[in-house]
């Protein structure tokens, strides 16, 4: 979504202003002061039979200059990561390791390169960079674990559902901001945290989680269900449609 | 257009789809064959998961079975019998085989499994074929009309529990029908095949039959095998994509159609030529998928989710 930045719809435009007023009423009551204020233009994405993935908006709005963060983390789930050697000329599965906490999905967008908002031992903490993801590692030798986890990282790249590159998150003034967070076609179902991070001078000076659901809707979500919980039932429908299929098939092309 | 498959997880061009499905069914038509062992790894090629394209295609064969076998139960070319004998093989075998499935997909080594098998098997295939007629087109060149048997007997045809075949006239043990619908039947389990191509050169050289009800009783046999792994595949390995089956079924029973009547227009062996070199290069391609060096060494597979 590059080249859009200077651009804000109508809708957006509207969202921002109450999050600015939001803000300002906030800051009417010191006590009470929230220094950082976000939301999504949708909290629930809905897969439905022609989804092609989407984009959802992220916007906000700060009490003053800074820097800001959004990680999104997909469901976390354990992948096993395995390495192909050749073996008599073919190349077959051999070494495998396991990791756990992995996010299913993982993307990171930011006002500045991260390198330069935060210490590296700040961005590990936050877990923000595909390189400071908190996976539970398994028993093995340190080379062999980073060796892995680099692979892990690559193919996520691959499937598109890990990001090599930073997302935009671009100002408008120095208190709102927005930024669009990309969802591909084969992003992982299951509840997301999006995370906002404000960042002033190397500081977290506030953060904000927001959850986000990623569902299947309509008849695909009823066939998914039905296949795994009414197993028998729905192998029984797909061999009987299947049947049905063919004596069809034969009644119409007999007349031909 | 892209239509999303709900048990693939993914989207992909509804026209390819059917046009993959109505290619193979053109071939299927033609050569008499399920076309499954050229519709798997093709699926496979486009991205659908090897477990999800093998399971879907056991539930598009049912379809394309079924239409095949009532054309061939109207020409009375379909030997019920000895359908109800190699089913027997046939289901043992397609038990067996989805549970072997499920057991090296645990191991992570379901892709080369079924990889090995097709290379090994069309090859082999392949070859035997291709001998045989180029043989009979070299036969018939030289017009030199061999007096034939109905068939050839061999030790196997001695064993015990013999039966009469009428349709086939066969008077042979039962057990030889019976472990070749059992091996078929471990192989369509595995490799997500009707099992036709690994059937019809068995039923013909094996069991001696008459090539009239070879592809008639072996659509019959496929039909109840194919069932048998749909619902297998269903409840222990939830893979059965009932969008894309529907999808390729309709390519696939007009494809088969215009093979059909493609065919009558050209002589038999020179079609079972063109079926060995098509079955032949599927397996050089496959073959060569195993030696070349992958693109990435590391794949990942989801084992579930952190607690």
């Amino acid at each position: 979504m590059t080249g859009r930045d200077g651009f804000i719809p109508c809708r957006t435009a509207a969202l921002l202003l109450l999050a600015l007023f939001a803000l300002a009423g906030s800051q009417a009551r010191p006590a009470a002061a929230a220094p950082l204020i976000a939301d999504l233009s949708d909290h629930l994405i809905a897969i439905t039979t022609g989804f092609a993935g989407t984009d959802v908006l992220m916007f906000g709005a700060t009490d003053g200059p800074g820097d800001i963060i959004v990680t999104v983390r997909g469901p976390l789930t354990d992948v096993s990561v395995r390495r192909k050697e050749r073996v008599a000329g073919i190349w077959v599965n051999r070494d495998s390791l396991t990791f756990g906490l992995v996010p299913s999905f993982y993307a990171v967008a930011s006002s500045r390169p991260i390198e330069e908002l935060l210490t590296p031992e700040m961005l590990q903490r936050q877990q923000v960079g595909e390189n400071n993801l908190a996976l539970i590692r398994p028993d093995a030798r340190p080379t062999k674990i980073e060796e892995f986890r680099q692979a892990l990282l690559k193919v996520k790249e691959e499937q598109g559902l890990y990001s090599p590159t930073l997302g935009k998150v671009s100002f408008l003034g120095n208190q709102l901001f927005r930024t669009e967070l990309r969802f591909p076609s084969n992003v992982p179902i299951g509840s997301y945290l999006v995370e906002v991070m404000l960042i002033r001078e190397g500081k977290l000076v506030s953060a904000q989680t927001t959850p986000l659901v990623i569902s299947k809707t309509g008849v695909d979500a009823e066939i998914y269900q039905f296949a795994h919980t009414q197993s028998l039932v729905y192998g029984v429908a797909a061999t009987l449609a299947a049947l049905l299929c063919g004596w069809v098939a034969y009644l119409v092309f007999r007349k031909i | 257009m892209q239509i999303y498959l709900p048990i693939a997880e993914m989207s992909l061009d509804i026209f390819l789809l059917l046009a993959l499905g109505t290619g193979v069914g053109f071939l299927s038509g033609m050569f008499g064959v399920g076309g499954g062992f050229l519709l798997t790894p093709l699926l496979i090629l486009i991205g659908v998961p090897p477990a999800v394209a093998v399971a879907t295609q056991a539930n598009q064969v049912v379809a394309s079975s079924v239409s095949g076998v009532l054309g061939h139960w109207r020409r009375d070319n379909v030997d019920f019998k000895m359908g109800f004998v190699l089913l027997i093989g046939g289901f043992v075998g397609s038990t067996v085989g989805v549970l072997l499935f499920g057991l090296l997909r645990r191991l992570g080594q379901i892709d080369l499994v079924i990889g090995l098998l097709y290379v090994v098997l069309l090859g082999f295939i392949g070859v035997l074929m291709l001998i045989e007629s180029l043989g009979s087109i070299l036969r018939r060149r030289h017009r030199a009309v061999a007096p034939r048997k109905l068939h050839q007997h061999i030790w196997l045809h001695g064993l015990p529990f013999k039966m009469r075949f009428r349709k086939s006239r066969l008077y042979i043990s039962a057990i030889l029908p019976v472990a070749v619908g059992f091996f078929v039947g471990i192989m369509s389990a595995l490799m997500g095949v009707g099992g036709a191509f690994i059937l019809v050169p068995a039923m013909i050289y094996i069991l001696g039959m008459p090539t009239m009800v070879v592809v008639g009783t072996s659509l019959f046999q496929i039909i109840f095998v194919a069932a048998n792994v749909t619902l297998l595949q269903s409840v222990q390995n939830q893979t059965v994509d009932v969008v894309l089956a529907l999808v390729l079924t309709v390519g696939g029973v007009i494809g088969a159609q215009i093979g059909s009547r493609v065919v009558a227009k050209l002589p038999a062996d020179q079609i079972r030529v063109l079926l060995a070199a098509l079955v032949l290069v599927v397996g050089v391609v496959l073959a060569w998928e195993l030696v070349a060096t992958p693109k990435n060494i590391y794949s990942i597979a989801l084992v579930g989710e952190s607690r």
